[in-house]
């Protein structure tokens, strides 16, 4: 264990950096992921997709593909069972809280009428082997009505829009409004204070329009599941996922069995970045399996499928306005922010809304947010979803006020920076927060005041903000007879979280890291937890691990109590050390007393179960140098400093890893990254190379600070990371661009194409 | 009746001989994974852009996924699997726990192969090198930061 802090640490074992316990499972190749299990023995599925973006099914007949050599079975939607809906076809309350009502959520599974993305779901087919099955699929017919597709949020809006669901009503203000015949699912609002008068008041006022594109999460590991049906009515899902319980239930309420029915195994997980909380392959992979004499089946999906049948993050369309006095106070602001949900209701513009101005106090704001649908793959958590495209917008604009009144643009939102007990859009207040902290470490460090040499050359900053999320974990602790501990809980580790949870019970016990073996473990074998998302797992299940230790801690001193004759209250366990406080010659360290335990009345288990509420919303910046080719519109990414207030860090490498790689991600959300759709609605790029993915060569070095402002509603003062470092890149960047060669970009991605013409167009004005 | 007709193939994977039977059509990378077993190469994209699958054929790093089965014959072959020695882990196995250098994980057994072989080709490479090199290896976890630092420190502890 190497301490590599150079301030003081008040903690043992938080804030140093193990070797984490699952590396040299994974430096070796022997870690299993889903797709490791052994091959043998098992079927192999294939899912036909539509085609057509925009369709209505006319007839499916799986009967010539099921008399090929090698099949087994294909199911339908037909298959699927009839499941009771709620009094308005919405999925009972559940403890998978998917954004999407059951009817909805099956159609996604199996369409059974209406198709309204491509790629959409329509069959599953089983063969002996997976090329057998492959081919299979070709052979199932589908007769189709094929129908006008609309892919672009405002196209979607439009009157006379081709629409997508005849029987969606739209809400608004969280009240049905009978009105169908719109691909508008929600239209909500937040309002504070008299915006007219703030408007009329301030003395610059910009407004800008801004358009990004639909992007994906691009994790390397494609889904997959293995999924037995057995004879005695058991389903043993075996998969890649971040939610092992959401997925449990969601297939369990499709299937139309109890959760007790399913067991979820989640294996090594290759990455989610949010994409892998929903089901897609596991209801299909069952019912196959059951028709398919109770075999394992196995479903994995190609890249193409990835991209175009899981679920992205939207593309928007964004209009914000904002008004400031002359001496830089934000005194009024609008943001009209329509998402696309895709092929159902369920974008993330809710969250949106909650960031497109949370780092400022503004007095005066009207924030609407449109849930659209449109013929584009149903979207999907990704890294602070919603939050990246809303303060694009707002950040760019910030950015431009500060040059207009020729104040540094820190020092503008040093000025408007929310605090501790400002309101924010929902009208809730802030907790403990790190916004100004976040700041001040931005402009006081070397990058930002860096001299900045060349043609060309500009650096822009911005400031990100997520809410981050609590919810459920449980995790429970066996002590074992030589004082190490096995630690089980149910948080699928995709960037070194099992770690972090079992240093937080290393600290609470006294003892070290590597005595503690943290697993991630099936549904039949740990509490309810919710998925890992949400800059939440090593704050909330690292809190059930302090838990479950507090609780080992009680009963250890129970035991000595017991053991010495004394009354426990007297007893105390500090570093790992029980000793009486009435007798000094009475002491156990961890392991002494762990050896006695199976004689003294049996071993001892802890356990923690928690769904905390006082989350600690994330603020973080990014400070970036960029070289723009003027002829040629190529952006090169110089240097770059990533800066979050994380709370307390517990695993520093893991806490920069999540920093550096929530970055890269904004790096190539800014730059590269899009769906091209054609006029059908089809995503013309389904690759990695053709969607472009950042490559090593596209990024230089990602310097990170940490800021540690605790946060007081954690035991250890946790917030949380992941997510908001992946909100600054682009407006940084293109605030960045803008000192770089003069222009103001309005579109996500920035692309040269995009630039250049920018540019030319500026000129011209 | 099955109309495939299985190969048999004779390579050295890791400095063993092995045969196998597979099918035209499968590539080295299926045979690996769902034939011998070997599960360390992984398939990220099927298509040679994302370098999960990298292994070693005859001294030159290839994408599994890109080669058939049937070309292992007679051929030398590599993979993270051979990496480690009874002796322990590689230095470059060592030097990507010590930077934390993966988070999930996926990609790590490919950035490893792919390290190995530009290491043992060029000892002290730059970092300019070292990206460019690696450009055919996605990883969408780390931004690359760590993975850079720990190829310089696994050349520096290799002698370079």
């Amino acid at each position: 264990m190497v301490a590599t802090n150079n301030k003081p640490n008040k903690y043992k074992v938080v804030g140093t950096r193990p070797i984490r316990h699952d590396g040299a499972d994974k430096v070796t190749g022997r870690a299993k992921y889903a797709g490791d299990l052994p091959s043998t023995n098992i079927l192999f599925g294939k899912i036909l997709r539509s085609p057509h973006a925009h369709a209505v099914i006319k007839s499916i007949d799986t009967s010539a593909a099921e008399k090929l050599d090698g099949v087994k079975a294909a199911v339908t939607a037909k298959d699927l069972p009839e499941t009771i809906f709620g009094p308005n076809g919405e999925r009972p309350k559940t403890s998978g809280d998917l954004a999407t009502d059951l009817k909805r959520l099956r159609d996604g599974i199996l369409a059974s009428e209406k198709i309204t993305f491509k790629g959409q779901a329509i069959a599953g087919i089983v063969a002996t082997t997976a090329h057998q099955a492959e081919e299979a699929a070709k052979h199932i017919k589908v007769e189709y009505e094929v129908l006008d597709a609309v892919t672009d949020v405002k196209a979607a809006m439009a009157e006379n829009a081709p629409i997508l669901h005849e029987d969606l009503e739209m809400v608004e203000f969280d009240e049905p409004t009978g009105k169908k015949g719109t691909n508008i699912a929600e239209h909500f609002q937040h309002k504070a204070g008299d915006v007219e008068k703030g408007f009329a008041e301030s003395d610059i006022i910009i407004e800008r329009e801004f358009d990004t594109a639909t992007v994906h999460q691009g994790y390397i590991e494609p889904h997959n599941c293995t999924v037995q049906w057995r004879d005695d009515g058991r389903i043993h899902i075996w998969n890649s996922c971040q939610g092992p319980f959401q997925i449990r239930d969601a297939t369990a309420e499709i299937l139309d069995v109890k959760a007790t029915d399913v067991k979820l195994t989640p294996l090594e997980i290759g990455g989610g970045f949010g994409g892998k909380f929903e089901p897609y392959g596991e209801p299909i992979a069952a019912l196959l399996s059951k028709k398919a004499g109770n075999k394992p089946v196995k479903i994995s999906m190609t890249r193409a499928e990835e991209f175009e049948c899981t679920g992205p993050t939207p593309g928007s369309y964004i209009k914000v306005k904002m008004g400031c006095t002359k001496e830089g106070k934000l005194i009024a602001g609008t943001a009209y922010l329509a998402y696309e949900a895709g092929g159902f209701p369920g974008s993330p513009v809710s969250a949106a809304a909650e960031c497109v101005f949370a780092p400022y106090d503004i007095p005066n704001f009207i924030v609407d947010g449109y849930d659209v649908v449109v013929n584009k793959p149903k979207t999907a958590a990704y890294r602070a979803p919603g939050a990246t495209n809303a303060e694009f917008a707002s950040e760019t604009i910030v950015d431009e006020m500060a040059e207009r009144l020729g104040i540094d643009p820190i020092e503008f939102r040093m000025k408007n920076a929310t605090a501790e007990g400002l309101r924010k859009v929902d009208g809730t207040k802030y907790s403990s927060i790190g916004c100004k902290e976040v700041l001040e470490a931005t402009k006081n460090h070397p990058h930002y005041s860096a001299p900045l040499d060349g043609a060309n050359k500009g650096r822009g900053v911005s400031i990100g903000y997520w809410m981050n999320a609590g919810l459920q974990s449980a995790v429970n602790i066996a002590v074992n007879g030589d004082g190490t501990i096995n630690l089980t809980e149910g948080s699928p580790d995709i960037g070194g979280s099992r770690t972090g949870i079992a240093m937080q019970a290393a600290e609470i016990l006294g003892i070290s890291a590597e005595d503690v073996y943290p697993s991630v473990v099936d549904t039949d074998s740990i509490g309810f937890t919710f998925g890992t998302g949400g800059s939440r797992t090593t704050f909330a299940t690292g809190w059930a691990a302090i838990e479950a230790a507090k609780d080992v801690k009680t009963q250890m001193i129970e035991r000595a109590a017991l053991i010495w004759g004394e009354d426990s209250s007297s007893i105390t366990m500090e570093d790992g050390i029980i000793k009486s406080s009435s007798n000094k010659d009475l002491q156990f360290t961890f392991k002494e007393l762990a050896a006695e335990l199976n004689d003294t009345g049996g071993p001892i288990t802890g356990r923690g179960a928690v769904d905390p509420k006082g989350v600690g919303a994330a603020f973080g910046s990014l400070i970036v140098d960029t070289h723009v080719d003027p002829e040629t519109g190529k952006v090169t990414v110089e240097r770059v400093t990533s800066i979050q207030d994380v709370g307390t860090a517990i695993h520093p490498s893991y806490v920069e890893g999540q920093m550096q790689g929530g970055t890269a991600q904004g790096i190539g959300w800014a730059l590269n990254e899009e769906y091209f759709m054609n006029t059908s609605g089809v995503m013309t790029n389904s690759t990695f190379l053709d969607y472009r993915v950042p490559t090593a060569l596209d990024l230089p070095m990602i310097d990170t600070q940490i800021v540690e402002v605790p946060n007081p509603g954690h035991p250890l003062g946790v917030r949380g990371v992941g997510e908001v470092n992946i909100v600054p890149p682009p407006a940084a960047i293109a605030n960045a661009i803008y000192r770089s060669v003069g222009v103001r970009m309005q579109q996500l991605p920035m692309h040269p194409g995009a630039i250049v013409e920018t540019i030319k167009n500026n000129k011209g004005s | 009746m099955t109309t495939n007709t299985k190969t048999h193939v004779t390579t050295t994977i890791n400095g063993e001989s092995v045969e196998f039977l597979c099918e035209p059509r499968q590539s080295l990378l299926e045979c690996l994974r769902d034939i011998l077993n070997l599960t360390g190469a992984k398939e990220g994209c099927n298509d040679g852009n994302c370098g999960a699958c990298t292994v070693e054929l005859d001294g030159r790093i290839v994408d599994s996924c890109l080669v058939f089965g049937v070309e292992a014959q007679g051929k030398q072959i590599n993979t993270i699997e051979g990496v480690a020695t009874p002796q322990g882990l590689h230095p470059i196995q060592q030097a990507f726990l010590e930077n934390a250098a993966l988070q999930c994980g996926i990609c790590t057994p490919g950035f490893i192969v792919a390290t190995k072989s530009l290491l043992e080709n060029e000892p002290n490479p730059s970092e300019t090198r070292i990206r460019t090199w690696l450009a055919g290896n996605l990883c969408r976890c780390t931004g690359y930061d760590k993975i850079v630092k720990a190829v310089v420190a696994a050349a520096k502890q290799m002698g370079g």
